[in-house]
């Protein structure tokens, strides 16, 4: 079985969960043999070769002699970029990207249509145009490859599937890290949401990475439910951070969020908690560890609850400074309102550190391991913080069982579910 | 002859409300009496009413035929009390036909007899007074919670005077041996074993209403049938089973009372044997010999062991915090701590932290109030801390009170001495400085001396010897001095002082020991 991919980005040169998450399946596909012709906008040469071919979606050239296309393109053409829409990325990354755009005073539109198009496969302000142009691509090699089914991640990428199902009548499978309701709460933006409807419209079958995303797809887009298939992410062992082992500094015990501080993410909702349980022990610290729009509001939030000097901000973490967090953490909360799946968690288990995550997360659809409570229950919240502070053989029990849980997470088999799914969409295709 | 023995468990436990942090130390209501009184109001209709009704029938029509022996838990009957008295009532109403046997058990319904001797006498004592009170007949019979039984359980019970207990026919004990014969304790074999038949008895209590089961429908026929086809030298089948099993865990629909209701006839027309109580057949039955438990064993799941209710992290440390108070909780007089200990032990609270079923969570998930083992433990953990507070403050009201007046009377005692010696030590020094000063008063003290004692020493010294001295005098000795003069001395004082040209440094020094003189003559006793 033969597919062609339609990604984003593919490590090492990643920005956020998704690049990630589609290396993890890709490895995951070749160990049931399936082949994989994976597609990004610009590929620098060291990926990861052995797990799928590499296309570098900058090196197609591309003649324009369709009709068709010019009228897709004249559909997409002027929209706007908001840092909103951006899937997966911190708004860090974002901003920089943002700000070095505007300094070299990129254009937004005319070079599509170019001979060759230099992609600079990040979330800048020229998404909207790349992605058509991706779209454009993707035609292109519908026609030019041989394979059996097309495969598109997240909505950046639908259009180029639905392109090459169109070019090459191959069946199309749509897969959703997230939804814009996931990105955006309730202020949806409607051309997103356009994209992302039309290409679920499109795919003959539909992957959800969680129950919660799955329920989304159908309420929201209106995606017959026989069409959508859950397929939980898993987790790639070495794409994860080493764990460190650090002295903490001080005495408190301490308690940690770490991610976009967004609405989305309900930081609102850990403080509060925090709030509750230092009413009755002094002895925590807690530590909010992330960048993004509501960081401002939060601090006040803090300061107005006299809390702060037990509350502590850190800014946007990557890398050692996310471990060292970990290493020092006793219990990790994720209160997230709408959390497709959520992966880091996954990282604080696999550092022994006892999690607490909101049952509005795709990810505490696998987790036995964990405690989950409603993320507008800060009682509750506050009550499981409480608990694993104080009662050792919670602990103990997390010790045991957390790590191995995480660690049985495996990609090989979510990619068993999605040939499974591959082989479903073959058979109807072929019996039409 | 062989004999039929029907055995009933009825227990609801006082479950605890959502008791979250917060309340520790604040709130001592730990119950959730709604979902109590719910339950019990449930089960009552659909299980205890109809099924008490049904054996009613089969009493009135059979007689002393049929006969069966029920054991409800302390706890079961006060909520009955409060909840479902019409339930209680019809208990009382069975208990008077003299066909059915009450037997004793922990009050609790715990697991006191893996843990505390003393405690567990306390229970059953408690339990065997609350049941002859509540039925009229005090109950010879006992047997423990979820069965539990070990050779050591055994021996402790025999020592209580009781002389037959009823425990499971776990298939490890047993060996090759039929649980169908009466057995002793192997330590004292004064207590008389009978052991429940566990396949007879999960056809009926488990696998009645499976559709799956390859002997689903399960008819009288095919049940007296099995009966008739087990040995003919077997002595007992003892079929031992929660009461809920009859309109709960089955429903009504699936036939069970139906089955029940018909049973006794098929029994008397198809085959030999007959209904006993515990207490016959104890005194009916040969002992066949003794059976060796050295490890608990219980009726619950395939293993029959104590996995449970203990043995995982969680309820190893609720369990062991829990007992930790056992003395502290003796020497409290306080009605409702000791009531609320008696709650906190009931089985079932650290049943709801079995992680044994974290693969397959299905069975175990009846009348558990909780989603998980985590929130269990937690919830039951806050719980506990409360109730630590209360029976150490309690506690503490009798017996500590006396140590800590000690302590304390000791620690007072302690600063008082402290603080004298520090006094003594501060008057010593004084007394040393003011004796170390007049030893030689020199010209300079004059700045520490009173002003009557000034004024006392001017009128001693001449105003022309006072200015020439107070030409080389320091600042603070002059300060000293002037305003201890009268306005007029002090006016000629400027005068003279203005008149004086260079004064010879010998005739300073000489003043200055006249006047010093002087001190001594004035101050020095």
């Amino acid at each position: 079985m033969k597919v062609l991919m339609f990604g984003w980005e593919f490590p090492p040169h990643i920005t956020g969960g998704l690049g990630t998450a589609c290396y993890g399946l890709a490895k995951g596909l070749t160990k049931h043999n399936v082949e994989l012709i994976f597609v990004v906008p610009k590929a620098y040469g060291d990926e990861d070769q052995s797990v799928a071919r590499i296309v570098n979606a900058s090196e197609i050239p591309f003649v324009l002699t369709d009709e068709e296309h010019k009228e897709f393109w004249s559909k997409i053409k002027y929209m706007e970029i908001g840092s909103k829409i951006v899937p997966y990325v911190d708004p860090e990354v974002y901003a920089k990207t943002y700000e070095e755009n505007k300094k070299t005073g990129e254009s937004f539109t005319s070079k599509v249509f170019d001979k060759k198009y230099e992609f600079s496969g990040k979330y800048g302000p020229n998404l909207m145009e790349e992605i058509s142009r991706y779209a454009l691509i993707g035609s292109t090699l519908g026609i030019e490859e041989d394979f059996d089914i097309i495969h598109a991640h997240d909505w950046l990428t639908y259009p180029a599937g639905i392109a090459a199902k169109k070019a090459s009548g191959k069946p199309l499978v749509v897969h959703i890290h997230a939804t814009e309701f996931d990105r955006s709460g309730r202020n949806v933006n409607r051309e997103v949401y356009d994209i992302e409807r039309e290409g679920m419209q499109a795919a003959d079958m539909v992957i959800a990475v969680s129950n919660l995303t799955r329920n989304t797809v159908i309420e929201h887009y209106g995606i017959p439910p026989e069409k959508v298939v859950t397929v939980h992410n898993a987790v790639d062992q070495s794409m994860m951070q080493d764990v460190m082992e650090v002295k903490k500094p001080f005495k408190e015990k301490l308690v940690t969020f770490l991610g976009r501080i967004t609405q989305q993410k309900g930081p609102a909702y850990f403080i509060e908690a925090a709030y509750r349980i230092l009413q009755k022990d002094k002895n925590v610290r807690f530590v909010m560890a992330g960048s993004g729009d509501m960081l401002n509001q939060m601090v006040e939030h803090v300061a107005r609850l006299r809390i702060s000097d037990k509350f502590h901000f850190t800014g946007f973490l990557k890398g050692k400074d996310i471990s060292h967090v970990f290493a020092l953490s006793d219990v990790f909360v994720m209160p997230s309102v709408s959390e497709p799946f959520g992966i880091v968690p996954l990282e604080a288990m696999r550092s022994s550190v006892p999690v607490v995550i909101s049952k509005q997360s795709g990810v505490a659809e696998v987790l036995t391991h964990a405690i989950k409570v409603d993320f507008w229950d800060v009682e509750g919240m506050a009550d499981a913080i409480y608990g694993l502070l104080h009662y050792e053989a919670l602990n103990k029990v997390f010790r045991k069982y957390g790590k191995k849980e995480v660690e049985n997470l495996k990609w090989e088999d979510a990619a068993l579910k999605v040939k499974n799914v591959y082989q479903t969409v073959l058979s109807n295709y072929n019996n039409k | 002859m062989r004999s039929i023995c029907f055995y009933f468990q009825v227990h609801q436990p006082n479950r605890l409300r959502t008791y979250r942090f917060f309340d520790i130390g604040e709130k001592h209501d730990y119950y959730d009496n709604y979902t109590n009184r719910m339950i019990m109001r449930r089960v009552a209709d659909k299980s205890y009413l109809p099924m008490n009704a049904l054996l009613m029938d089969l009493i009135n029509e059979y007689g002393s035929a049929f006969k069966v022996s029920f054991s409800i838990s302390g706890i079961a009957i006060e909520q009955m009390k409060q909840y479902a008295p019409d339930a209680l009532e019809s208990f009382k109403r069975l208990a008077e036909t003299g066909n059915v046997e009450f037997l004793t058990e922990t009050y609790a319904h715990s697991l006191a007899s893996l843990k505390s001797r003393k405690e567990f006498e306390k229970q059953v004592k408690m339990q065997t007074e609350l049941v002859e009170k509540t039925f009229g007949v005090k109950p010879v019979t006992f047997r423990n919670t979820e069965l539990i039984y070990s050779d050591e359980i055994g021996a402790m019970v025999a020592d209580m005077g009781f002389e037959l207990m009823l425990t499971e026919g776990a298939k490890h004990v047993l060996g090759w041996r039929s649980p169908n014969y009466l057995y002793t304790n192997a330590i004292n074999p004064k207590l008389k074993l009978l052991l429940k038949n566990f396949r007879l008895s999960d056809d009926i209590a488990f696998r009645f209403s499976e559709q799956g089961w390859s002997e689903w429908p399960l008819t009288t026929k095919k049940f007296v049938g099995w009966l008739n086809a087990i040995d003919k030298n077997d002595e007992v089948i003892n079929l031992f089973m929660d009461y809920e099993t009859f309109g709960e865990h089955q429903w009504k629909e699936t036939g069970i009372f139906d089955f029940m209701r018909e049973l006794p006839a098929r029994v008397f027309a198809d085959s030999d044997y007959t209904f006993n109580t515990p207490s016959e057949l104890g005194k009916m039955l040969q002992p066949k010999g003794p059976i060796h438990v050295p490890y608990p064993i219980s009726w619950a799941d395939e293993e029959r062991d104590l996995t449970a209710w203990l043995g995982n992290e969680f309820q190893d440390e609720a369990f062991d915090k829990l007992y930790q108070l056992e003395d502290k909780v003796n020497i409290c007089n306080d009605e409702s701590v000791k009531n609320d200990w008696l709650n906190l032990q009931t089985s079932d609270h650290f049943y709801y932290m079995c992680t044994k079923w974290f693969s397959d969570g299905e069975v175990h998930k009846y009348f558990n109030p909780y989603g998980s083992p985590y929130e269990a433990f937690i919830n039951y953990m806050n719980v506990l801390s409360d109730f630590e507070i209360r029976v150490d403050n309690c506690a503490g009201e009798s017996e500590v009170d006396a140590e800590t007046l000690k302590e304390k009377t000791e620690e007072l005692l302690e600063e008082v001495q402290k603080s004298a010696k520090k006094i003594i030590e501060k008057t010593k020094k004084t007394v040393k400085k003011t004796v170390d000063k007049n030893k030689d008063l020199s010209f300079d003290d004059i700045k520490d001396l009173s002003n009557t004692a000034v004024k006392k020493l001017l009128k001693e010294v001449d105003l022309q010897d006072l200015a020439v001295v107070l030409k080389d005098a320091s600042e603070e000795v002059t300060e000293k001095i002037i305003p201890n003069l009268g306005k007029r001395a002090q006016k000629s004082l400027a005068e003279i002082e203005k008149e004086l040209g260079k004064v010879k440094k010998t005739d300073i020094k000489k003043i200055k020991k006249d006047i010093e003189g002087k001190l001594k003559e004035l101050f020095k006793k």
